[in-house]
């Protein structure tokens, strides 16, 4: 006898066992009575993928006695040892069925523990009857039109969708239950198209509303809020693994809310699927891609990375583009593509050639500088994941347009300047001879007052002048402060440069704060891209560079300076490793600890010019070729007041744009490589083994082939999933895929159960024509989502009850066949916005980067590299919607996981519902709930009451949108009312419950009200019915 | 097979899991036991198992040294590797194989840094750094032929847990609460608990104890040494016990009220779990508070109350075990000594020598060892090859052979099972892989690993994979 995995399971841990677990409904699949045949890819084919593929499928390597049941052809032919496993029309002649009706050694055999039962033995004799006719797999199939059923009692059926059901509920002797109330209704409308609760005034106008298109005015104003979007965005971000860190190692946020709101954007805009497809796979690809469709392709990017050190190129490579394969067939597709990596599938007929094939189409995803580079300064939080790209906002563009402007005005007036010097230019001449002939030293500047370098600079600016410090220099001094390491500094500078000279020095002047003195000082040259010319004042604490010896890169010059005055750091530049001649276009300014004034910093000549520019001088006027009389007008230009001063206000202006640009939002996008990487069949997915083949992109071979040309790209797989079949395409697969998921949400289950895999091993279709009908009716739509959600909400099918009457409790329990709408617990997200918009906290603001509701401190303890510091919004920003929140893969906000939202490491189709006390926990005693019980309950008493009475029934009305009941008001206002005496005699108590939260609490309310109200709130929010969908 | 699991088979085929648990929600607590922490199923464990085998364990305590110890200066003498100190690492060794970060770098054998000496009647070989679990050789089997598959931290905790790195697997601990259940009934049946104190921690992520594409409910808890021990396991400010009873009194009422219009089965189960909620408020503060523990007992494993130390989470463990957690694994993290390595074996030897040691001692004392297995062992071990420079380099990740050991819970004491070539590179004798270990442990817990598998995306998921795995008997009593 056989138990079959899940009653095992059932056995075993009693536990609550979600969808993915559940018993086999009593209704079966219909087999076909005696006059229809019997389906063979609802019916046969399951038997055949669970109990006979594991050694006569599509795996070749497993494949056992050379017999081959996965198409007509190969079960049918004669076999080795001459006997045939099928003959059509004849079970007793056909080998399988004496093989598996053996009663001594039956087939499978016993110890595979994977026995037929007699149903299915007989089903397969049938089918065998019947001719053994081999269809294609319903998933894989074109998408066929079915009339819509006429059935008698069309007084229920309200559309197309209820036809189809009902058909169905008949034939298995069930009924649709009764419509739910219109208060039910409006709740679950609004949860499923906004994921928010109906406010307590649009359930007024509802129940108030008597018109004909009452119900259709509601769906067309919620599909029309923006909320839509942000609903929506939540289901598809759990598919696509949206997440804002890496995941793998040190899981430090990566840049990608860009993306986020692109999907919230395109829901809200009714963009049609099939553009929304093809812009994530492929944004990158299309002509002239614009900076929303670059977003889009960060799709591609979503993955868990890893710069962990020591990684393996190769073996990261490999798990990349799996992840790739996986999530792509997964999302588009409902195909477990990504098990046939280490060998052919075992149920479907994905070869590991097609899954490398597959993988091929990413080959060109231009993201290995993380994982060839792991070392390269990545350990920071956010880190980098070249290629980024800055989001620009409209108004940025306009101030960049503007000063971009000014930079050209600037530079017009700096070529006039220039020009006024040539009249000067005899006179210049012979005070620049007086000076080198008296042999002083001469000193040019590289930054005193301002950043005027020009170039790239790092670091915060900060030019003061403090009173009790007069300056050394000029007007004005930068301060430095910081409690470990600091380092400002400015580098491929357009403005200034040094070309070294023998015998110069670079110098800073430093002021030391005695109280926070700095532990260490550091100047630094860049000189070509070369930062490895350090001198260092104090100890050793500042790493970079840092050697056992003084060398080039971290030379030790002594002491600090002492502090309380000014002293000027000075290195000669032959000590850090630069020779005369060389060019110093960036200069660095590095600290641990404490506060340092930073003063002039420059150059120090040993001749009061240039030994070129001397030499030059002495040559008479006209003997001098061009380059020399270039030479000198430079440096002349370059010691111009005139010159400098203008020269400056074009590198604050260039300093300007860079900050615009800086402070723009960073993404991930896809970026295509010219050459895409070589793609080989790793055999049994061992990334050490390179024997395999190379292979090129290219669809899975039994779906045919993509037309065209040339190497397929990641555009000619986006254009295939939503091209119709009659085009080469598997638009009906992708379509039936999607419309399932939509399904999903709207009715509990999908039409095919299996929302995740529409493979062999997946469940069939409950309502195939259904399903074919819609996705058809979908795309002819032009893949319209929105009319979607209008056409299924507006069927009764939605709008029945979501309690089942007895008979479908007996025969459907799982309720495949809807003749009850479904009830379940709101998912994470929704939870929490239900229960901020009930009390009046919810902050409805869209867009922009993730926001960090408070957690438990220390939660992120164990991440490391860098370690990391949990900073929650402490304002307002803490209350906006769910979809908003910041998602940490290797520590979720607990709220989150204890109401089953996933990590988002990997495609989650379907999120499991449990009922844990860690949940209850949650809701008990999250400070954010607290918070929110008391906002709730300044709520009701800010109103005038009636009674205790009334005012319980306005807060269970807006937590549950319907009116209580008598015993229900009663359950609460005795808690009312010993929450009152006890706060009264324990006021202290009231004090500390109203003191968790951030929100200011009200003068004018009396504390031990409030906190009576707020457990009486608390208690509101913890029912069961307040974060259910019904 | 006998009419019993015949009457039993034909209940699972038409008895929905609604239906089942609607029968079972006229009674509140039959409920709550059946949708959390779900208690042993005594008769169905037999089903997993041949009929020639019992259950030899009854839980597990795993202390996971995160980071990966070197086995070279622990259980695994290497005189061979002793003479090659600093000497060229035969290219034979390291030719094609997995580096990690000495890629590209100058291979070079560093010889053992420790000195071991003979322990126990049994005679183990234990290095000087282990003083503490050198007493207790008697009681251990040291396993010397590990191999992983994964060389950096955070995929080889992924695979020693789950036994894949592919994403959303279940981890061990998950696993065993499925095939088993809890025994407890008000407190999970896996639970997690961390320390630090080394080089370098490595992060952990919460994945290593998910329960991945299993009900969550089978997922690790963590219990913290800061804070609240469990999240949000503490009234808010200012609400007594009392208070709190009140409120989740009322919250009941009006459950029970809604469950009469709705027939909602999932409301008795609401109601059930926030009484659990309520009593793990109290069970757990008492839990974790050692403080009731005797002076001998605290001095015993080196643990002061509230310390947070590797120290306290033994002692902690024992407290789980007895009240009937199921798995409990244990993180201390900073073994990943790249550099620095006497310096830091010193450190973390230091934490955790002896409270490893005054478990084993202590849970045998309680008569608890004969059935609760405690396995001891890193992500992978180190390798032979040294890693930087300085008087004290280091060694770096190594997964082609390490060490662990087991104790309890069946295993025969006092046995060295497997060995690593003569530089202790690869495991070349009775090599043990990450799925053995797996499939020994269940096995020492009654369960077939072969049978103990859950049909997921197309798939039979298994901890222990598709590969062959296999129960390592030799270190069975």
């Amino acid at each position: 006898m056989k138990i079959p995995p899940a009653c095992l399971a059932l056995l075993l841990t009693s536990a609550a066992i979600p969808v993915l677990f559940a018993v086999s409904s009593p209704i079966t699949i219909s087999t076909g009575t005696a006059d229809t045949p019997v389906d063979f890819a609802r019916v046969v084919r399951p038997i055949l993928s669970e109990h006979c593929f594991p050694c006569h499928g599509p795996n070749e390597e497993s494949r056992k006695a050379g017999l081959s049941l996965v198409d007509f052809e190969s079960a049918t032919s004669e076999l080795e040892d001459g006997a045939t496993a099928i003959v059509p029309g004849s079970r007793k002649r056909s080998a399988m069925w004496l093989m598996i009706t053996d009663p001594e050694d039956p087939m499978p055999p016993p110890e595979e523990n994977n026995e037929l039962n007699l149903e299915q033995i007989e089903i397969l004799g049938r089918w065998i009857d019947e001719g053994a006719d081999y269809t294609g797999h319903w998933a894989y199939l074109p998408g066929a039109r079915t009339p819509v059923p006429a059935i008698g009692d069309s007084d229920w059926a309200a559309t197309d969708i209820d036809h189809f059901i009902l058909e169905r509920l008949l034939a298995e002797g069930l009924r649709p239950v009764p419509d739910t109330d219109a208060v039910t209704l409006l709740r679950r409308l609004s949860y499923d198209l906004t994921g928010l609760p109906p406010a307590t005034e649009d359930v007024d106008r509802f129940l108030s509303d008597s018109g004909d298109s009452a119900y259709s005015d509601a769906v067309d104003r919620l599909l029309a809020s923006r909320h839509f979007g942000e609903r929506l965005t939540s289901s598809w971000l759990d598919l696509v693994r949206y997440a804002d860190t890496v995941g793998y190692h040190g899981d430090q946020e990566h840049r990608v809310w860009p993306y986020r709101d692109w999907v919230i954007a395109a829901f809200n805009a009714n963009m049609p699927f099939d553009r929304f497809t093809i812009e994530q796979i492929a944004g990158d690809l299309l002509e002239n891609p614009n900076q929303e469709q670059l977003i889009a392709s960060c799709y591609n990017r979503l993955l868990q990375t890893t710069h962990e050190g020591g990684l393996q190129l190769g073996e990261y490579r490999a798990i990349y583009m799996a992840d790739r394969v996986r999530n792509l067939a997964e999302v588009w597709m409902g195909a477990t593509l990504g098990c046939a990596q280490c060998h052919d599938h075992k149920y479907d007929p994905f070869t590991m050639r097609d899954f490398y094939s597959f993988g091929a189409f990413f080959a060109d995803v231009d993201d290995e500088d993380h994982i060839r580079n792991p070392y390269g300064g990545l350990n920071t939080t956010p880190t980098r994941r070249a290629p980024e790209l800055r989001v620009v906002t409209d108004e940025a563009r306009e101030s960049t347009k503007k000063l971009s402007h000014r930079i050209d005005e600037a530079e017009d007036q700096i070529e006039a300047a220039i020009a006024d010097l040539e009249p000067l230019q005899e006179r210049w001449e012979a005070d620049l001879r007086a000076l080198i002939a008296s042999g002083e030293a001469h000193q040019s500047t590289w930054v005193d007052d301002r950043l005027d370098t020009g170039g790239e600079s790092s670091g915060r600016w900060n030019f003061v002048r403090e009173e009790s410090i007069p300056p050394h220099s000029g007007e004005l001094y930068r301060k430095q402060m910081s409690d470990g390491l600091v380092q400002h500094y400015t580098h491929e500078t357009t403005e200034k440069r040094i070309t070294v000279e023998e015998g110069d020095l670079l110098f800073a002047w430093v002021y030391l704060l005695g109280e926070s003195s700095s532990k260490a000082l550091m100047l630094q040259c860049n000189t070509s891209g070369n930062w490895e010319h350090r001198a260092v004042w104090g100890g050793d604490e500042i790493g970079y560079g840092r050697k056992d010896k003084s060398w080039a890169g971290y030379r030790r010059l002594g002491a600090l300076p002492p502090s309380g005055q000014w002293t000027r750091l000075e290195v000669p530049f032959a000590e850090i490793g630069i020779s005369p001649g060389t060019i110093v276009n960036g200069v660095a300014f590095t600290q641990f600890g404490g506060t340092t004034y930073w003063d002039r910093c420059g150059v120090e000549n040993v001749q009061a010019a240039p030994a070129a520019v001397i030499e030059t001088l002495s040559i008479p006027v006209r003997h001098r070729n061009p380059d020399q009389r270039a030479q000198l007008r430079d440096y002349q230009a370059n010691q111009s007041e005139d010159v400098i001063a203008l020269r400056a206000t074009k590198a604050s202006l260039e300093t300007e744009i860079s900050a615009i640009e800086k402070s723009l939002p960073l993404t991930l996008y896809t970026r295509s490589l010219d050459s895409p990487r070589q793609v080989r069949i790793l055999p049994r997915g061992n990334w050490l083994d390179s024997s395999g083949a190379i292979v090129e992109p290219a669809i899975p071979a039994f779906l045919g082939k993509l037309a065209g040309e040339g190497r397929a790209s990641r555009l000619d797989l986006a254009r295939w999933l939503v091209t119709d079949e009659s085009a080469g395409g598997v638009g009906s697969l992708t379509a039936r895929v999607f419309v399932n998921r939509v399904w999903s949400l709207l009715f509990g289950t999908g039409l095919c159960p299996s929302v995740e895999d529409f493979g062999g091993q997946g469940r069939p279709p409950t309502h195939p024509e259904l399903l074919d009908h819609l996705a058809l009716e979908f795309i002819d739509s032009g893949w319209d989502i929105k009319a979607l959600f209008r056409r299924l909400v507006h069927s009764r099918t939605y709008r029945q009850s979501s309690i089942p009457d007895e008979r479908s409790t007996e025969l459907d329990p799982e309720n495949l066949l809807y003749s009850h709408q479904a009830r379940f617990r709101l998912p994470a997200e929704m939870v929490r916005d239900t229960l901020l918009a009930v009390s009046g906290l919810l902050v409805d603001q869209p867009g922009g980067p993730s926001v960090k509701p408070p957690q438990p401190e220390h939660y992120y303890r164990h991440l490391n590299f860098p370690p990391r510091k949990y900073h929650p919004d402490m304002n307002a920003q803490q209350w906006r919607r769910g979809v908003y929140v910041h998602w940490q893969r290797q520590y979720l906000h607990p709220m989150f996981l204890a109401f089953d939202a996933p990590t988002r490491e990997d495609c989650a189709a379907q999120r499991t519902t449990s009922n844990t006390p860690l949940a209850a926990l949650v809701l008990l005693n999250d400070p954010t709930f607290v918070e929110a019980a008391r906002g709730f309950a300044q709520h009701i008493l800010a109103r005038v009451p009636k009674s205790d009475q009334e005012s319980i029934a306005f807060a269970m009305k807006k937590a549950t949108c319907r009116q209580p009941t008598a015993e229900e008001i009663a359950v609460l206002a005795e808690l009312l009312a010993e929450s009152r005496e006890h706060f009264k005699e324990n006021p202290i108590e009231a004090k500390a419950l109203l003191a968790v939260g951030r929100t200011p609490v009200p003068k004018s309310i009396e504390p031990v009200e409030l906190a009576a109200w707020t457990e009486v709130t608390r208690a509101i929010l913890n029912l069961h019915e307040t974060i259910t969908r019904e | 097979m006998n009419e019993n699991l015949n009457d039993i088979q034909s209940q699972c085929e038409c008895v929905s899991r609604r239906q089942f648990l609607g029968s079972l929600s006229l009674g509140i607590g039959a409920a709550a036991l059946s949708q959390w922490w779900p208690p042993s199923a005594g008769a169905s464990t037999s089903l997993l198992l041949p009929p020639n085998l019992v259950p030899r364990a009854k839980r597990v305590i795993f202390l996971c040294m995160a980071g990966g110890p070197s086995h070279l200066e622990t259980f695994d003498e290497k005189p061979q590797l002793a003479a090659l100190d600093g000497e060229p690492m035969p290219e034979s060794f390291t030719r094609g194989m997995p580096i990690a970060q000495l890629q590209g770098k100058e291979l070079r054998c560093m010889g053992p840094r420790a000195t071991f000496s003979r322990h126990g009647k049994s005679g183990q070989v234990i290095s000087s750094y282990l003083p503490h679990i050198a007493t207790v050789a008697d009681d251990i089997a040291i396993i010397r032929s590990m191999v992983t598959e994964q060389i950096n931290h955070d995929p080889a905790h992924t695979f020693m847990n789950s036994g894949s790195i592919i994403p959303h697997r279940p981890s061990m601990g998950s696993w065993v609460n499925y095939g088993l259940g809890s025994l407890s009934e008000n407190l999970p049946g896996f639970v997690v608990l961390s320390s630090v104190g080394g080089r370098n921690p490595q992060p952990i992520a919460s994945r290593q104890w998910s329960s991945g594409f299993l009900p969550s409910e089978l997922g690790g808890v963590q219990f913290h040494s800061a804070g609240d021990p469990v999240h949000y396991v503490t009234n808010p400010p200012g609400i007594s016990r009392d208070r709190q009873e009140h409120l989740i009194a009322a919250v009941r009422d009006l459950n029970r009220l809604r469950a009469r219009t709705t027939h909602d089965p999932e409301i008795d189960s609401r109601i059930a779990q926030y009484e659990l909620a309520f009593g793990m408020q109290a069970s757990i503060p008492e839990l974790i508070d050692i403080s009731d523990e005797s002076p001998e007992t605290l001095a015993m494993y080196g643990a002061t109350p509230g310390d947070g130390t590797f120290a306290s989470n033994c002692l902690l463990a024992r407290r789980l075990a007895e009240r009937g957690v199921r798995f409990i694994h244990l993180y201390h993290r900073g073994w990943d000594h790249h550099g620095e390595l006497k310096k830091f074996m010193t450190t973390c030897c230091g934490y955790c020598d002896q409270p490893t040691a005054a478990l084993i001692k202590d849970l045998k004392q309680r008569k608890m060892l004969d059935d609760t297995l405690v396995i001891w062992g890193g992500e992978f071990g180190r390798t032979p090859m040294s890693q930087g420079g300085g008087d004290d380099p280091g060694r770096d990740h190594h997964i082609k052979g390490f060490s662990m050991f087991l104790a309890g819970g069946g295993i025969q004491g006092g046995v060295t099972h497997g060995a690593t070539d003569d530089l202790g590179y690869n495991a070349v004798e009775d090599v043990v892989h990450v799925r053995d270990l797996h499939a020994t442990m269940l096995h020492l817990l009654g369960i077939d690993h072969e049978r103990l598998s859950v049909q997921y995306q197309g798939l039979d998921v298994r901890l222990t994979g598709v590969e062959k795995a296999r129960v390592v008997k030799e270190i069975i009593a």
